[in-house]
């Protein structure tokens, strides 16, 4: 487990390289800033500044090394290295309302971008007038899409939304793709048709994953967790805070974090088809336990109201809530290590080993 | 000074009410839902007052009248499910919350917080000792289901 602390304010989003030697993310500002490991520091090498809004989603592809950034003004801009500078390309969009999220799909020929007016825009690159051209999945959605998935088949995309649904379009562009195989949630995928809605949940849905195999879909719902494996659908109710981002690391595990601080790991489990609480995935506090004079405990009671010792600092390793989760090592399949950047400035890296290990009755099926 | 500023009618127009893009719930049926049964919860309060107070828990959160368009039919219930909780001994509470299911958690907790919007006499104080063993016992989740349901009870 390692963590850095990159700066005060909060990381908005962030993406990494294809070897994990370089991250990108914005500050909570308008530029985006590429740091790059050189031993056991991390230096900044490029500053991307281009938008003219809080940039909201980036997202690297590894095989073409291209960057995508979407933000609050309204802008996507595709950023290919020439030499030893990035530059930027400009895709119109057409939305009158921020940016909220963008993905590349698994071909990376594509990429979907969700916004605030109520659609997403899938673009892709024409040759002929070399610019990159995108278009709209509108309905049936009815407010802010807030994160975007896609299924390895490079055409389903999965949305989660704030009118509390998380639905799975097909974004299949026959410009640039032949029709896709049929898969687990349907067998006719024109543009923009919903294979999937979801019901029953009543928040935001503030993240969405797809597993490796693209036959399940789970997402992060401001009152519950949702998780669907085509045909069983169930849900976990949490007893913390909202959850806001959710990733696979097996077929079976699910992690998740959010506003608590930490991270938590979800088992599912196929024969009862229900989705179990794993455990709570943190640095175990090795502090030891001072005993308290009398001076003290009065001292509390006279300025805090309480006879407890425990200050009132977070235990955990983020101080703030994490916003994203990205895989860093082996894929949604097996993941060996996965990182979280959260509200208060810092990265974490987790390593899945060591934190089996460490957490004895913790079981990753 | 001219003649058509004179009415201010259109100050009292919603123009929300306009909006083509305005978000509209659907709206699932709710006329079947009366509400837990009147009669029922009193003779399980009256007839053996310690022990069928957790039945009368049960009973009251049956049929909770969630869609209701009918006001009178939440009131009712919310006053039914405030007598039943008002009538447990203080040490009773945690073994009566032990019993409910989660969503039973989640729909006490939803009761409970429709109580303090209307506080009478010395209905918050007990409200509050259950609100601390629901608590307990749905964790903070129970809470944030309460904030986000858009179908109050």
């Amino acid at each position: 487990m390692s963590y850095h602390s990159f700066l005060l304010e909060p990381i908005s989003c962030h993406a990494w390289n294809k070897d994990r030697t370089q991250i990108a993310m914005c500050p909570n500002n308008h530029e985006v800033h590429i740091y790059k490991k050189e031993g056991s520091n991390w230096n900044k090498i490029h500053v991307l500044k281009e938008h003219n809004g809080q940039v909201t989603g980036i997202d690297w592809a590894p095989e073409s090394n291209r960057i995508v950034t979407c933000g609050t003004d309204r802008n996507a801009y595709v950023w290919t290295l020439k030499g030893d500078a990035w530059k930027p390309t400009l895709v119109i969009l057409r939305i009158n309302r921020a940016a909220r999220c963008v993905k590349w799909s698994p071909k990376e020929n594509k990429f979907a971008v969700g916004s605030g007016s109520r659609l997403i825009s899938v673009c892709y690159f024409e040759q002929d007038n070399d610019w990159w051209v995108c278009k709209h999945i509108k309905k049936p959605i009815r407010s802010t899409i807030l994160c975007l998935d896609w299924h390895p088949n490079n055409v389903l995309l999965a949305a989660g939304s704030c009118d509390f649904k998380c639905r799975i379009f097909s974004a299949y562009i026959k410009e640039v793709e032949e029709k896709p195989a049929p898969t687990a949630w349907g067998s006719k995928m024109p543009f923009g048709e919903v294979m999937f809605e979801s019901t029953g949940t009543a928040g935001w849905v503030h993240g969405v994953c797809f597993s490796d195999s693209g036959n399940r879909v789970a997402w992060a719902s401001h009152d519950i967790l949702p998780f669907k494996s085509d045909p069983a659908q169930t849900f976990l109710t949490s007893e913390t805070l909202p959850l806001l981002c959710v990733t696979f690391i097996t077929e079976n595990s699910l992690v998740a974090a959010g506003h608590d601080c930490y991270p938590v790991l979800f088992v599912y489990d196929s024969n009862k088809a229900a989705l179990s609480f794993g455990g709570k995935l943190d640095v175990p506090k090795q502090s030891a336990q001072k005993g308290m004079t009398a001076r003290e405990r009065f001292q509390n009671l006279d300025k805090k109201a309480t006879t407890d010792s425990k200050e009132a600092v977070l235990e955990s390793l983020h101080k703030n809530s994490i916003s994203q989760i990205s895989i860093l090592n082996g894929g949604k399949a097996r993941c060996a290590k996965f990182c979280t950047t959260g509200m208060d400035g810092g990265m974490a890296i987790w390593d899945v080993k060591t934190l089996e290990s460490a957490m004895k009755d913790l079981k990753i099926v | 000074m001219s003649k058509n500023t004179v009415s201010d009618r259109f100050r009292k127009v919603d123009v929300d009410e306009y909006d083509e893009n305005k978000f509209v719930d659907e709206e699932d049926g709710g006329e079947n839902q009366l509400g837990p049964d009147e009669a029922e919860v009193d003779s399980l309060i009256r007839s053996y007052p310690f022990r069928n107070l957790m039945g009368a828990l049960q009973a009251v959160l049956k049929n909770p009248p969630i869609n209701a368009k009918n006001q009178n039919v939440k009131d009712r219930a919310e006053g039914l499910v405030l007598k039943v909780l008002s009538s447990f001994k203080a040490s009773d509470i945690e073994k009566a919350v032990q019993s409910l299911d989660k969503t039973g958690v989640d729909l006490l907790m939803k009761y409970i917080y429709k109580g303090f919007e209307k506080p009478s006499d010395n209905s918050s104080a007990i409200l509050l000792q259950w609100h601390e063993k629901a608590l307990s016992a749905g964790g903070v989740g129970s809470i944030v289901r309460v904030l986000t349901a858009r179908k109050t009870v």
